[in-house]
């Protein structure tokens, strides 16, 4: 059984976010790593094929700028066999429509059984992906995962909806996201971030994928952003610094003052 | 059919307040807006209801597949009506964000999330976001056929009058083999019984950043000191720290009390959505940077397992 796991390389959580006025689109020249979530979804990979499960590879597949390789590096690193980055000048400005197609036609080239991803990007906070490429793929979902197993060819899965949680079983081939309860990452060795820079990287563009360009990249986003504006003003909070639980005598007074106690 | 087509999910007959509340604001926008519910063994006097909450009318999409609480078997059902509408909109909620995203691929629509509102503009729909924390304010409109909007949690209320009926159609429903692959198999209900977070007047809430359950009684001794309950974020709960009951956010409660402490918690989005509208909000949170000091009335920087107790004293003192 193969898996393959989509990563989204998005503006590192440290990282000043914004929004360029000029493209509308997300600032991307700032520091980057993987989607969190998506590492998530590599962890399980990983875990699935220590748990015993017959993985033949886990590819990671990204797509996103020349810059994205490093994403991918990290995900070599953290475990991933190989990675396959789509990039292309093509495919800069796609929207969520435009690049399900893409990492659809992507994943469905690695002869994947299990395709995970995470249930959100960090960046856009969308729940959309794996719903969308499991679409395209014509195969059985499971999202929002928070417990995973395999049993021969059945994904039994656990997730969280509105009522408590669900209990689902889906027959590989299968896409399912995952939830950031799932597992908790671990962190790459020195030996493995060495290791890393030996697995195969391999870079493949829009033609590569036979796709029809009239789908991907800003021309082909049915989903426009017209207008950027700031949020309504709200009043400013107070902020207290605390040093040593000093400031639950501030806390106290406040809401004395309120009427809340 | 041109014009707005929402779905609007149910459990098992119940209907999503999300769905409904989308609805609602659908219709004010002027157009007929004609709802799509999908399910097994539908009645028509419940599904034509839903013209109490705005719709002009009603399709019913009515097969066995339809049934069992999974997204595609749906996007399958919708596809053909969702192909004529000029927009598609869905509340939010696990299997309407899946119906959502489905659809999109299948008729490659352009989709916008986290809608908190829509209007017409330039003779199409446009869908509004705030973005990147909260931090921007994005519209988006859609081009090459129809949009689909995906409303933030309680981005949109319900309808206080819902009187009223739309007439009922019945579509047909075709269901490819693949969509009726996945099955649910069961369900952990949320326990019943115990207190209900929803009408408490107090809630101090316990975040990731609380360390660990074996500091939840912390929690619970500030609550019961000031009279209040005690609620979570998904991420403990699904740590197993605290039953889900106690859990506020998308998946979880809505509350709306009159303080709300929250402890160690970040304030993502996804919990925020569920807390909002609460009073007064006191953060305490180690990191400066955490979102929920962009929302708190209080913002108190500092270590929640040092502060709590402190707190629980005076206050326990007050008598």
């Amino acid at each position: 059984m193969n898996i393959a796991v989509c990563v989204k390389e998005v503006p590192s959580a440290t990282s000043q976010r914004r929004l360029d006025p000029g493209t509308k689109r997300l600032d991307r020249s700032g520091d980057s790593e993987p989607n969190p979530f998506d590492v998530h979804a590599l962890e399980e990979a990983i875990q699935i094929r220590e748990r015993g499960a017959d993985v033949g590879e886990i590819v990671a597949v990204c797509m996103g700028p020349e810059s994205a390789q490093r994403v991918l590096t990290k995900a070599l690193a953290l475990g991933a066999d190989r990675a396959v980055l789509v990039t292309d000048a093509a495919l800069a400005g796609s929207d969520i429509a435009g690049t399900a197609y893409v990492l659809a036609a992507a994943v469905g080239k690695q002869d994947a059984d299990l395709v995970l991803l995470g249930q959100q990007a960090a960046d856009a906070d969308c729940y959309v992906m794996a719903a969308a490429v499991a679409d395209h793929l014509r195969r059985p979902l499971v999202t929002q995962v928070a417990e995973l197993r395999l049993d021969g060819g059945t994904v039994k899965a656990k997730r969280q909806a509105e009522h408590g949680y669900d209990l689902i079983e889906a027959p590989l081939p299968a896409v399912v996201s995952v939830s950031d309860a799932i597992n908790t990452p671990r962190l790459p060795s020195i030996k493995a971030i060495m290791g890393a820079k030996r697995k195969p990287l391999e870079t493949v563009s829009a033609a590569d994928l036979g796709l029809d360009t009239g789908r991907v990249g800003g021309d082909g986003a049915r989903s426009v952003v017209r207008t950027i504006s700031p949020p309504p003003p709200k009043a400013e909070g107070l902020k207290i610094e605390d040093s040593g639980g000093d400031s639950a005598e501030k806390v106290v007074a406040f809401l004395s003052e309120k009427g809340l106690i | 059919m041109a014009g707005l087509l929402v779905y609007v999910h149910h459990d098992d007959g119940e209907l999503s307040p999300q769905g409904l509340g989308l609805l609602a604001r659908a219709a004010e926008l002027g157009g007929e807006v004609t709802a799509f519910v999908a399910g097994s063994g539908i009645d028509d006097g419940w599904a034509g209801s839903l013209g109490g909450h705005g719709a002009a009318r009603v399709l019913v999409a009515d097969d066995a597949a339809l049934g069992g609480g999974l997204s595609q078997p749906i996007v399958d059902a919708l596809a053909p009506a969702a192909g004529e509408a000029d927009a598609v909109l869905f509340g939010a909620g696990v299997v309407s964000a899946d119906v959502a995203a489905g659809l999109a691929a299948r008729l490659g629509a352009g989709i916008a999330c986290e809608t908190t509102d829509i209007a017409m503009a330039d003779g199409g729909l446009v869908a509004t976001r705030p973005a990147l924390d909260d931090t921007v304010m994005v519209e988006s409109g859609f081009s090459g056929g129809p949009g689909i909007v995906l409303a933030r949690a309680n981005a949109f209320p319900v309808r206080e009058d819902a009187s009223g009926t739309a007439p009922v159609e019945r579509v047909s429903v075709t269901v490819e083999e693949w969509s009726r692959a996945a099955s649910l198999t069961g369900r952990e209900e949320a326990e019943s019984g115990g207190v209900d977070i929803t009408e408490a007047d107090i809630l101090v809430s316990v975040g990731r950043g609380m360390g660990g359950p074996e500091n939840v009684p912390l929690v619970e001794a500030l609550a019961k000191a000031l009279g209040g309950e005690v609620a979570a974020t998904r991420a403990v709960v699904d740590a197993g720290w605290v039953p889900y009951s106690m859990q506020v956010g998308q998946t979880g409660k809505t509350v709306s009390p009159k303080l709300y402490i929250a402890c160690g918690v970040s304030g993502a989005i996804q919990h925020k959505v569920g807390m909002a509208g609460a009073g007064t909000i006191i953060a305490i949170n180690k990191d400066q940077n955490a979102p929920i000091f962009e929302f708190a009335d209080v913002g108190v920087v500092g270590d929640a397992l040092a502060i709590l107790p402190k707190l629980t004293e005076l206050l326990a003192a007050r008598g």
